[in-house]
């Protein structure tokens, strides 16, 4: 049956910003499952609120709105758009929901809009946990057994059914806080109280614990004609227990007989007829007892999901392509493969490789949350790794992580660890527990008493045994002869390549020399060779170049005689590093395309469109280190690299990658020094009479007290070549500045440590340009958009929000910052894109900083302009002049577009809410209008702050900011909100003739503000604090905002904004427009 | 220890034994199935072939007492690429090199099977010799062009059961009957069960399990069992199993189908596909490189759904050389389009190109097994 013909317009949900479970994969389902529709010729409608997503360029979609991803603001689109269809299942978490509320809010009914790929009733099925008990108890499936409670003593009656250990979930929280494991009765009495006290309905669900138990899931795809194929099975290394997106997964499964595995593929569709998914791809997570086989449902996921992005990348399967065709009615005999060319998606890709996926997490952002990994998920990104065995694939994920490691240990990087230390790190799963698993093999312990502790598999002990034999086995030539490596024989350095030692390990086993290992390699002819991912094992020829490397005879690797160009990627996705740098990749790659130009793309992160295998001409899912990115350039001898678009990683590659003779376009590593380097940016800034606040560097604690006492505090601390404000500190006091200033050395060893002088309550400015080739007066340099903030100067501007184009800064400091960005990228050489970041006070501009790559705001600059900067930036690092583009001047947009951070504490329950110069945010959002306040609003709203149009402003500030805070008091009260404050803020409002409602603070004892809160008497929050202690008052109300979902601001910038969004809202109606029309 | 496989060709490929030395020959032919090494080591249609699987770390799960095809190891010897010597499964009891050794069938590892998959896949199959002893190339290679390929053999003969036996409660029975004196009386559950005479060319034994499981009495018949026995035992239905190599040659059975079509219902898998395709006066011929793996998708043009399939062929029935008056096409490959499946429409009898009995692989096609019963219903 060919394609439906009764739908022509279709309308997708995004899954809106970045947030920690809810990643850039969804966007690169979603731009696929759109690339798809419109393919088939579907007028493709979209919702999404994500900037930095390739899903929101205008070009993906016919229509797309960069609205809130809210029933509300889809039921708009929806009365006018009129679409045929709506598409759910590729947005995520947050794209279902939208849909089943829009459907009960009866829009689509009220419309004629029909439901594809899911219908309401099955969604259900699968998310409600009594009818999704009731389904698979019909087929003849377990899922853990459970119970809910509501008060102690049914906590007690159910727990007697289920038997210990019993999992505690409080019911409506976010992030799974206030749950956990109970063992005995005893630790179920403080679970259930805790949990019962967290609950917002006063809820917990007990359950039957298959802690420990081996975790599997199997990706199914199932079509209208009830076909049902599995793209993919998953291994977990960590057992149940650590969320599926926390632990360290394997493709395909390798523990399983053929038998069970068929029990799981069975399960699965069966699951898939009986849960009613109609077309598409959806997840069965189960859990097996490894004493006897036991089989339990853990859950399924009627969707595209994190896993199916990985499924994709790890076969070569496009899950969400085919899930949007067969949602328009295909088969899948219908669909041809893509990577073969010659057969149909019909079947069920065979590996011929072992894939690794690890995570990465952030726990060194939020130092006040405990390092452990339970079943709520904590990582921000991840990585995976393709080898022909697995300890090959495994050493290559660890490397590709980015963390300074080279593999599974034995890098120079290992730590001396006690017995007792080793056991704790085992035996409570955690994010370096992979490297106590290297420390504990190494001190020799059994691994029975590994897996005692761990419940990891003895299948991956043995592999890891099997590396730490070999590293034992190499490292005996340092022993018996430091450096000579007459005996590190051929054999030997051919099997270490093969197990997925990287140069550095060997070298550090050695002692020989990094580059010297390199060379003795080259002379015994010791290199990788390139296989393809080709979805069939080799059985059919495949189409399309999707490459690995390992070591072993045959290379696969189809070099062509054209014009080519390498683009770095930015490996995993870590908080400061995310998808806006892998959109700047993916747009490289089409404005190659658009220049005949071969694309070659490097990457190691499977959630993004970068690593689609047809965004490039060709992709190496390789590591990004010097080792692996020099491999590849050996083999494909491309014209030029990109480094500019990946973030800090290929920064960072950028001078080894010229030093071994690779030629970089667009701006030259010298002048990414000239940027980074202190001295050399000072002299620069002097040369060109520009001015930065003062400032000093110091490479230890010592010095750095005495440059802060020279410039004055406050100052800012932070380490120099990082990204996202990593270790970065707001300094008030000298007591406080030893201990930050470690921390900046540890962030960064070997590189100063920069102090600034903190200028307060300055505005801070970003700053998006474009420069192309051409020398003085030749040389063009274009404003790609100038960003005001929102917070003030201080606030990372990662995690600000900020305006395009700027609200209150006047026309000629606008100008003044104007001519000294181009001045500095002319002086730097900039070719390709340039970043600056301004502070504004009193009338000066102060350069706080310049980047002469693609900063984070490339993506929201671009879609509010409507200016392609980096494809632009591409061509003009080929050569191309940017006369020649088009772009001649600035663009600024009539309407004003608004970014909002999106922050992670709700998943880091101890962390206090506070925002400073260290970046936390995980994603954004993007709000569009042609007024401030309503553009902030869909900024908020699209963020998660559901701002109040009328009930209780709760307010708490500093001393210092009870003046600011007035005249946003006194708007409240006459848009018709109650007033509440503290004592201290009370007292100050009164006097201004403001009525307030005093309320008790925390300390003074109950009924205090986090009651009131609890009783929902507050509709919004506002609180700032000095912040240098952290279990303060202002931090219990916070974190309180937090827990209960209220909105809450804690910059007075911030409360003004908030004030007038909240006034846009009360007096006009949320409207919504793509971004098509805005930049007509 | 160090080995070196040769092709008939001349490529050769250093590799390692992990089994000890010795030295090997067959047809090298490739499977792509990520599970199932146990069946397919134990899969009588492997007969003459050195099998060398596609994914890349084999013996991860160790080797159990059940999950066995048929009594001992098949394969001539097999190559992977990384062999795991730490088995980790609650059913497992040996390793996969203890498991070889015991049969005395040489496991090579270490080799670039990918380069070889791909090799077989542009040259085809073909003979090949594997050595620890010789490890010269060119002599080795000359080794391998000697050996007799397997075109025109019958390997089934050489796999058959040697006497008649029962299968009963998942093992086989030896019937000690010999089949000269077999009639109806030979049957122990009649009126109860349906009686089932398989033909054995190399039977594997989850086919056995499977239809003992729909609820048939099995005999097992050695391969060159007399159209005249069969008829004088009255069996309800009629099996013809699956097996190695080339059918062709295999006269003696293709003769008995001829006499025995339409007297009882008949089911045939695999070779047995091929034979019945041949008594119909069908033509076979040898594919380049077989289809051996667990995820072949096959449309079944009844219904119009595709299942996913084991299989396990070098040789198939040419698809226009069934008289299309008599034969409904029931069943094609969607990779190459070669016939998967075919009913006759006169007379009871169809059969399938593709293993419904899985082990390995999915089980999609189970209901076959129910088809089966059904027919002998309708037919009696």
């Amino acid at each position: 049956m060919p394609k439906r013909t009764d739908i022509k317009k279709i309308l997708i949900i995004g899954a809106g910003p970045i947030i920690i479970s809810q990643a850039c994969e969804f966007d690169y389902s979603g731009t696929q499952a759109c690339k798809a529709l419109m393919e088939e010729g579907y007028e493709v409608v979209l919702v999404n609120s994500n900037p930095a997503t390739i899903m929101t360029d205008p070009e993906t979609a016919h229509r797309t709105y960069i609205e809130p991803v809210t029933p509300e603001a889809v039921a708009l689109i929806i009365e006018r758009e009129r679409p045929d269809a709506l598409l759910p299942t590729l947005g995520g978490q947050t794209g279902l929901n939208t849909a089943i509320k829009v459907a009960e809010m009866g829009v689509l009914d009220k419309f004629g809009v029909e439901m594809i790929g899911a219908t309401v009733e099955s969604i259900e099925k699968a998310e409600d946990r009594e009818l999704f008990r009731g389904a698979m108890e019909k087929i003849g499936l377990k899922i853990p057994e459970s119970g809910f409670a509501t008060n102690m003593d049914e906590v007690r009656q159910v727990a007697e059914d289920i038997g210990f250990p019993i999992i505690v979930r409080p019911s409506f929280t976010l992030g799974g806080t206030g749950g956990g494991v109970a063992y005995n009765p005893e630790e179920l009495d403080t679970l259930s109280r805790s949990g019962l006290d967290a609950s917002l309905n006063t809820q917990i669900m007990l359950e039957q614990s298959v802690l420990g138990w081996k975790e599997y899931e199997l990706e199914v795809m199932r079509d209208k004609n009830d076909n049902v194929v599995i793209i993919c099975s998953i291994e977990n290394l960590d057992p149940m227990g650590v969320h599926t997106g926390d632990s360290i997964t394997v493709a395909p499964a390798q523990t399983l007989t053929d038998r069970e595995y068929q029990c799981l593929r069975d399960a699965s569709i069966d699951i898939m007829r009986e849960i009613g998914v109609d077309t598409g791809g959806s997840n069965v997570q189960f859990a097996i007892n490894p004493e006897n086989g036991d089989l339990i449902i853990v859950e399924m996921n009627p969707r595209v999901s994190r896993s199916s992005a990985l499924a994709s990348k790890a076969t070569g399967y496009p899950i969400a392509k085919i899930a949007a065709k067969l949602a328009v009615g295909y088969t899948l005999d219908e669909i041809p493969n893509d990577i073969t060319g010659e057969t149909m998606a019909s079947f069920e890709p065979a590996l011929d490789y072992c894939v690794v996926k690890i995570p990465r997490w952030t726990f060194e952002k939020f130092p006040e949350t405990k390092d452990y990994l339970t079943t709520a998920m904590k990582s921000v990104g991840e990585t995976m790794s393709i080898g022909r065995t697995f300890k090959e694939a495994f050493q290559k994920g660890l490397r590709s992580l980015e963390i300074g490691r080279s593999g599974f240990g034995a890098d120079g990087k290992d730590i001396i660890v006690s017995q007792a230390q080793i056991e704790e790190k085992l035996a409570t799963p955690n994010s370096h527990r992979i490297f106590y698993l290297h420390h504990a093999l190494l001190a020799g312990m059994t691994m029975e008493r590994i897996y005692e502790l761990t419940g990891i598999d003895y299948w991956f002990l043995f592999q890891m045994q099997q590396i730490l034999d070999l590293e034992k086995e190499i490292a005996e030539i340092f022993a018996s002869s430091v450096g000579n490596q007459a005996l590190l024989g051929k054999e030997l350095l051919k099997k270490a390549k093969k197990n997925g030692f990287s140069d550095r390990q060997i070298a550090h086993l050695t002692g020989i020399d990094d580059s010297r290992i390199k060379s003795l390699r080259k002379e015994m002819g010791i290199r990788p060779v390139y296989k393809l991912v080709d979805t069939c094992a080799a059985e059919f020829q495949a189409a399309t170049p999707y490459y690995y490397s390992t070591y072993e005879i045959e290379d696969e690797a189809r070099v062509s005689d054209r014009k080519k160009v390498m683009i770095l990627g930015g490996g995993p996705n870590r908080i400061g590093q995310g998808i806006e740098f892998d959109y700047c990749c993916v747009h490289a790659s089409y404005a190659l395309e658009e220049e005949d130009v071969e694309s070659i793309m490097v990457n190691s992160n499977p959630e993004t469109v970068s690593t689609d295998y047809d965004t490039s001409d060709k992709l190496y899912f390789e590591p990004l280190t010097e080792e692996d990115v020099l491999h590849i350039v050996e083999t494909e001898k491309p014209m030029g690299v990109i480094v500019q678009f990946g973030g800090q990683t290929p920064l960072n590659l950028s001078v080894p990658l010229a030093k071994a003779g690779v030629p970089i376009l667009g701006t030259q590593p010298e002048s990414i020094d000239k940027a980074e380097d202190r001295e050399l940016f000072q002299a620069m800034l002097k040369k060109l009479g520009l001015v930065q606040p003062e400032n000093g560097t110091a490479l230890n604690v010592e010095d750095a007290l005495k440059v802060a006492e020279t410039i004055g505090y406050p100052v800012i601390v932070r380490p120099s070549y990082v990204l996202g404000g990593r270790a970065m500190k707001i300094v008030y006091e000298p007591s406080d500045m030893a201990n930050f200033t470690q921390l900046a050395i540890d962030a960064s060893p070997g590189h100063p440590v920069l102090i600034d002088k903190f200028l307060e309550e300055a505005i801070e400015v970003d700053v998006d340009a474009i420069s192309d080739i051409g020398e003085g007066a030749d040389k063009k340099t274009i404003i790609g958009g100038i960003m005001e903030h929102i917070e003030e100067a201080g606030v990372h501007s990662g995690d600000s929000a900020c305006m395009l184009p700027p609200q209150t800064i006047e026309e000629d400091v606008l100008a003044e910052i104007s001519i000294a960005t181009k001045a500095m990228a002319a002086e730097l050489k900039v070719v390709g894109l340039m970043n600056v970041q301004y502070a504004v006070k009193g009338g000066r501009v102060y350069v706080l900083e310049v980047n002469p790559r693609a900063s984070r705001t490339i993506p929201f600059v671009s879609k509010a302009t409507g200016v392609p900067l980096a494809k632009l930036a591409t061509k003009v690092m080929l050569g191309k002049r940017l006369d020649d583009l088009g772009l001649t001047s600035e663009v600024i947009p009539a309407h004003i577009s608004v970014k909002e951070a999106v922050l992670p504490f709700d998943r880091f329950p101890d962390v206090d809410t506070l925002l400073g110069p260290e970046m936390k945010s995980t994603g954004e959002v993007m709000g569009i209008d042609t007024d401030f306040g309503m553009a902030y609003a869909k900024a908020q709203t699209g963020a998660g702050q559901h701002l109040p149009k009328s009930g209780c402003v709760f307010l708490s500030v500093k001393d210092k900011d009870k003046e600011a805070v007035f005249p946003a008091a006194r708007k409240f009260q006459e848009m018709g909100f109650d007033i509440m404050a503290t004592p201290g803020t009370a007292s100050f409002l009164s006097t201004k003739g403001v009525t307030v409602k005093i309320v008790q603070k925390v300390s003074a004892g109950r009924p205090h503000v986090v009651d009131v809160i609890k009783n929902e008497k507050i509709q919004l929050v506002i609180n700032t604090s000095s912040g240098s202690r952290t279990r303060n008052d202002g931090y219990m109300i916070r974190r309180a905002a937090i827990k209960y979902g209220l909105p809450y601001v804690t910059t007075i910038s911030g409360v003004k904004a908030v004030c007038k969004a909240i006034e846009a809202l009360k007096h006009s109606r949320l409207g919504a427009k793509t971004i098509q029309e805005y930049n007509k | 220890m160090k080995a070196l496989l040769a092709l008939e060709d001349g490529r050769t490929f250093e590799c390692r034994s992990f089994t000890g030395g010795g030295e090997s020959s067959g047809e090298v032919v490739f499977n792509t199935s990520m599970t199932g090494y146990q069946e397919v080591l134990t899969d009588p249609s492997y007969t003459g072939q050195i099998v060398t699987m596609t994914y890349p770390l084999i013996g991860n799960y160790g080797i159990n007492p059940e999950d066995i095809e048929s009594e001992r190891i098949q394969v001539s010897a097999f190559i992977v690429r990384e062999y795991q010597d730490f088995p980790s499964n609650f059913r497992s009891t040996e390793t996969l090199a203890h498991y070889l050794d015991r049969y005395k069938v040489m496991g090579v590892h270490e080799l670039d099977t990918r380069a070889l998959t791909r090799h077989i896949r542009k040259a085809g199959a073909m003979r090949a010799c594997i050595s620890t002893e010789n490890l010269d190339p060119v002599s080795l290679a000359q080794q391998a062009k000697a050996i007799q390929g397997i075109e025109g053999v019958d390997l089934a003969s050489r796999v058959t059961a040697q006497k008649p036996y029962f299968w009963k409660d998942g093992h086989p029975v030896v019937c000690e009957e010999s089949p000269e004196k077999m009639d109806k009386k030979i049957w122990k559950e009649t009126g109860k069960k349906f009686s089932i005479a398989a033909l054995d060319f190399g039977i594997k034994y989850n086919i056995l399990r499977c239809l003992e499981s729909v609820g048939f009495e099995v005999l097992v018949l050695p391969a060159d069992t007399s159209a005249d026995t069969i008829r004088a035992m009255e069996p309800d239905g009629i099996f013809l199993s699956n097996g190695p190599g080339d059918p062709e040659p295999v006269a003696y059975a293709v003769e008995t189908i001829k006499n025995l079509l339409g007297f009882r219902p008949m089911f045939g898998i695999c070779l047995g596909h091929q034979l019945m395709g041949l008594a119909l006066g069908g033509t076979t011929f040898k594919l380049k490189f077989g289809h051996r793996g667990a995820n072949q998708p096959v449309k079944n043009l009844a219904n119009d759904r595709i299942e996913i399939t084991s299989q396990n062929h070098g040789f198939a029935v040419n698809l226009d050389s069934l008289d299309s008056d008599d034969f409904t096409i029931t069943h094609i490959n969607l990779n190459d389009n070669t016939l998967e499946g075919f009913r006759h429409k006169k007379i009871p009898a169809f059969a399938v190109q593709y293993h419904p009995e899985a082990s390995p692989g999915p089980r999609d096609a189970m209901y076959l097994f129910d088809e089966f019963k059904t027919m002998i219903i309708k037919s009696r």
